[in-house]
């Protein structure tokens, strides 16, 4: 078991390398440096000044030695100004340059500066993804049980009423993007239109002292988008279970159907869809960037747009890194809980 | 709940009628069946696929699903109408007093729960027996069916458990709350013929120890010869015959039971004196009956104006027998005695020079430890096959034989190119082909080995027309100079397999699994293939069809000379057919010989379990009674020794315990006889055939 992990975590590196090398690549393309550059001086710089400007902060290096710099494998670009003071990436402003490590990267826990936020990379990160981490904390405990609910009472009567009318809601809600729902969502219960003035529009205040009132609109609107998938899911496999032979065995031995259902029919029925649970953390993430932007709650979701929307380079790929560490830890997780639901696989 | 007392008998079916309702029809599955179940005795109940067999034994558990419903009649359980009985009701029945052990115990067993689990529910369901006491049951139980080391069983998950030994513990389930009836849906299909031979023994010792009756499903009429008391022959959703077991195997009364005994090889079958006779015809669709009776059309004694006569033929009873009763208008007049008609006996084509040539041929596969997380782990050698050498003739037909794991496939794989050997050689005309796996082969090579598989279904593609196939076949061996051509060569093929020619615009799916076999056979023959695999070829098929296709086998054989390497594990329709037998057992081939030095003593003593295995349809045949101890040894983890010696029923009488220590030497017992073993020569003069027919 411990080398199975062992052996997941040196393919999630490598992964993550990969992964990031790619976002690096993609945020370091000549127009954003140059765009980079205008902000951080002033719009009218010339050409000349753009380049100057890029080479005094070691942007026009070669690709892999930057990437390199910004993992802390390579020691970092240091410039010295006709003044004779040295700038570099790892030389904090007020510090001296003799003071400074030669090393500065992820590896040595220094993630950059972000241009828009004026803080350290890290900071932000942290502060940000504990905000996003309680959104999707009640995200999961809304609609995990919800959904298996739903998915195991469709399934376990394939064609019935309740199935139809659970599979219905189950394909409305999937099929309504989060955009669309916490539009509508906050028409209906937030705002004057129809008057049920219920929750609040605005998660805002929920980032300090979060309460129903002004946190349940966004924690449905992402659980609603993601319980319909993973019911579906759970429906499909739990309506193949109970056709299953080993079912009829277990009815013909005499067992009610509560008990058919819940301790035969369950276990199996959820070796599927843990998969599929587990896969949609990352893409909650997607949905997060939304929902976040929509009711204003200042999490790891608006971080990213902002960051993207003002060419802060550091501060994005910060954002992908937390992101990638995300995908592949709950990759992980699904792995070795699936080997605990199903018997036959084991980890020896 | 509390079982009641009942004198009369355990279970009645009267007049019962089941069917399906689809949207677009209804489907009768099972018309006016009646059978009784007598306290303490066991009724077989035979037939081919579809015929409705399963149906009964559904209906009688009242589990017949959404479209299923019991149109007509009543089935008594214990006086009680089962049909009268609310869910709760047949809840309390299911399990307890009615119990079931299902065709595939691997499926039937719920993979994600303990053994021990499984068990114990039964009696805390329906007696309320706490935990402790259900674990001591379960012990007992399993105890009983003979599986060793019970208290890791009931720690174990179905999977880690070998067929056998879920079929058993599918049992012992069925057991643990005594019933009084326990349906057996054809409990042995799945499983390996020394294993078969070593459940039906438990099944019929546990039945006698238990008191219960059983009502015994199944297709095998060696097997229901074998358990049971009382048979019902059923055809097309209707009982044809039912009776004693003596009455209906020996004075039949119904041409149906009677085609069915003429299509199963007998030990006294000779393919050239007493070719099987094929029952002509297919099996009707319930929805294509014909009127009248159901066999008419396919029937040797049909009578015009009368067979087909649109009206219900009652059962009627064979006077002066114990119950027995037949559904056939002409019982009186036709003479049931009368021996078979005797079709032109066929001269078997004469045996030519060597075309293929085994030397030495061995097969290693190295598997990981742990295929899916290991990598680290040590790695395995699995020996599929040892040492195997043997010469195959022109027009001769080389049988294999041996239980799944023998090696049997992978040797046909190596032959096709489909592996390469990992040692020794493969002649084929005096050239090699061992290392040449079938990309690298030419098209004669190719074209030359050709293979026909077990299972009909699933080889054909269900997206393109049989004739199509053909065609695809003629066009990677070369044949034929355009697509006329070779759609003439296609038809022509057809015509071989005895297929009418429109069957080249048909779809797989609209086939049955014979004529899919048919279709088979003619991929196999698209180039003139001069030696034909044929992996189990008839297995997947029922019993009237199996005959048909076999003989559709021998003849093409004896027209085209071809080398016919029959892998098959159903010794009856082996020594039918070979000219010389082949076993093999892990790998290892242990006999080698002409079909009668097989198939009388000196046996090796593998051979000779499994010829007690194998049931036999014949109620003058005494069999020697040998019942193989546990399961075949892993090839990942082959025995020390003789890979026979954990099971070999001999092994005391070699001195010295060289069967464990030392690999036996290849024995020329004969010409052309060899035997791997141990046995001094005087223990194989002493043995005594385990066939014997009984004289009349």
């Amino acid at each position: 078991m411990g080398l199975f992990i062992l052996r997941r975590l040196g393919v999630m590196i490598l992964t993550g390398l990969c992964l990031t090398f790619l976002v690096f690549t993609l945020t370091n393309l000549y127009p954003n440096l140059e765009k980079l550059a205008k902000t951080q001086g002033n719009f009218r710089m010339s050409d000349e000044e753009v380049s100057s400007f890029l080479e005094k902060g070691g942007y026009l290096q070669p690709l892999p030695v930057k990437y390199g710099e910004w993992l802390g494998v390579l020691p970092s670009h240091r410039y010295t100004n006709e003044d004779g003071s040295v700038q570099g990436r790892c030389i904090l402003p007020g510090q001296d340059a003799a003071e400074a490590p030669n090393f500065c990267g992820i590896l040595q826990g220094y993630w950059g500066f972000s241009t828009v936020f004026k803080e350290e990379v890290a900071g932000i990160v942290g502060k940000r993804l504990a905000l996003t981490g309680k959104l999707m904390l009640w995200v999961m405990l809304l609609m995990v049980p919800s959904a298996l609910i739903l998915g195991v009472l469709a399934g376990m009567r394939e064609g019935s009423a309740t199935d139809r009318t659970l599979s219905t809601v189950a394909i409305t809600t999937t099929a309504t993007p989060e955009y669309v729902s916490g539009v509508i969502l906050i028409a209906v219960f937030a705002s004057s239109a129809v008057g049920l003035k219920w929750f609040k529009g605005t998660a805002t205040s929920a980032m300090e002292s979060a309460n129903f009132e002004n946190f349940f609109l966004p924690v449905l609107t992402i659980a609603l988008y993601g319980m319909g998938y993973i019911a579906r899911m759970t429906r499909a496999s739990m309506a193949e279970v109970m056709t299953a032979q080993y079912i009829r065995t277990a009815r013909l031995k005499g067992v009610s159907f509560p008990n058919i259902v819940m301790k035969h029919a369950l276990r199996n029925a959820l070796i599927a869809p843990f998969t599929v649970i587990m896969l949609q953390f990352p893409w909650l993430l997607n949905g997060v960037v939304i929902v976040e932007t929509l009711f204003n709650y200042k999490g790891f979701g608006w971080t990213l747009v902002q960051a993207a929307g003002n060419n802060d380079i550091e501060l994005l790929l910060g954002v992908s890194v937390v992101s990638v560490i995300v995908v592949l830890v709950t990759q992980l997780i699904s792995d070795i809980g699936y080997v605990y639901l199903n018997p036959r696989i084991s980890v020896s | 709940m509390t079982k009641w007392d009942y004198d009369g008998p355990i279970l009645e079916i009267d007049k019962l009628s089941i069917s399906f309702f689809t949207r677009l029809r209804e489907i009768p599955a099972v018309m006016d069946f009646s059978v009784v179940v007598q306290p303490g005795e066991a009724v077989g109940l035979v037939g081919e696929s579809g015929c409705g067999k399963s149906t009964v034994a559904l209906g009688v558990m009242q589990d017949l699903g959404v479209n299923g419903r019991v149109v007509g009649g009543s089935i008594k359980f214990k006086g009680r109408d089962l049909g009268a009985m609310s869910q709760e009701e047949l809840r309390d029945i299911r399990g307890s007093e009615i119990a079931m052990i299902y065709q595939e115990p691997m499926a039937s067993l719920n993979p994600a729960m303990k053994i021990g689990k499984q068990l114990m529910e039964v009696p805390m369901i329906h007696e309320g027996t706490p935990e402790k006491e259900a674990y001591q049951r379960a012990l007992e139980v399993v105890t009983d069916v003979k599986l060793p080391d019970p208290k890791r069983i009931l720690n174990s998950y179905p999977h880690q458990l070998s067929g056998g030994q879920q079929q058993r513990i599918v049992i012992a389930m069925a057991l643990m709350s005594k019933p009084s009836l326990l349906i057996l849906d054809e409990p042995t299909t799945a499983l390996d013929v020394t294993v078969e031979a070593a459940v039906v023994d438990l099944v019929k010792d546990l039945g006698k120890k238990y008191g219960t009756s059983m009502l015994f499903i199944s297709h095998n009429l060696g097997l229901v010869l074998e358990t049971c008391d009382r048979i019902c022959v059923m055809y097309s959703g209707e009982a044809v015959e039912t009776g004693s077991i003596e009455d209906v195997f020996d004075k039949m009364q119904h041409p149906y039971t009677q085609a069915l005994f003429r299509s199963i090889p007998l030990p006294g079958a000779d393919k050239n004196a007493r070719p099987l006779k094929a029952i002509p015809g297919n099996f009707p669709l319930p929805h294509e009956r014909p009127p009248g009776c159901n066999f008419g059309p396919r029937c040797d004694y049909f009578v015009d104006g009368l067979c087909n006569k649109d009206q219900a033929i009652k059962m009627q009873d064979i006077p002066g027998n114990d119950r027995h009763r037949s559904r056939c208008l002409r019982i009186n007049e036709i003479d049931w005695a009368a021996p078979m008609a005797l079709e032109d006996t066929k001269t078997k084509g004469a045996i030519g020079d060597v075309v293929l040539k085994m030397d030495n041929l061995k097969k290693y596969y190295e598997v990981a430890a742990n295929a899916l997380f290991g990598g680290s782990g040590a790695t395995k050698v699995v020996k599929a096959n040892e040492t195997l050498s043997f010469e195959a003739r022109e027009s001769e037909t080389l049988a294999i034989v041996g239980e799944s794991g023998c090696g049997k496939s992978t040797f046909a794989k190596v032959l096709m190119g489909l592996e390469t050997a990992t040692e020794g050689k493969i002649l084929l005309d005096n050239h090699e082909i061992q290392d040449t796996p079938i990309e690298k082969r030419d098209t004669k090579t190719v074209a030359d080995v050709q293979m026909v598989f077990q299972n009909p279904f699933d080889t054909l593609n269900p997206s393109m027309t049989v004739g199509r196939q053909i065609i695809r076949a003629l066009e990677i061996f070369k044949v034929g100079k355009n697509e006329a051509e070779r759609r003439e060569r296609m038809l022509s093929l057809l015509d071989l397999v005895k297929l009418p020619r429109e069957f080249a615009d048909r779809m797989p799916r609209q086939l049955s699994g014979g004529q899919k076999q048919r279709v088979g056979i003619a991929r196999a023959f698209a180039g003139d293939a001069r030696i034909v695999v044929a992996d189990e070829p008839v297995s997947a098929l029922d019993v009237s069809v199996q005959a048909a296709v076999t003989d559709l086998l021998m003849e093409i054989q004896r027209e085209h000379k071809t080398t016919l390497l029959f892998i098959s594990h159903d010794l009856s329709i082996v020594r039918y057919l070979s000219d010389r037998v082949m076993v093999m057992y892990l790998g290892h081939v242990v006999e080698l010989g002409t079909t009668e030095q097989v198939f009388s003593p000196p046996y090796h003593p593998y051979t000779e379990a499994l010829l007690s295995a194998v049931p036999i349809a014949d109620t003058s045949v005494e069999k020697e009674h040998i019942v193989l101890e546990g399961d075949i040894p892993s090839a990942m983890n082959p025995p020390p020794g003789c890979p026979f010696q954990t099971r070999c029923r001999w092994k005391s009488k070699v001195p010295g315990g060289l069967c464990e220590k030392e690999v036996p030497p290849v024995r020329q017992m004969a010409d052309g006889h060899q035997v791997k073993c141990h046995l001094s020569d005087e223990e194989f003069n002493n043995m005594t055939p385990v066939i014997k027919i009984a004289a009349e």
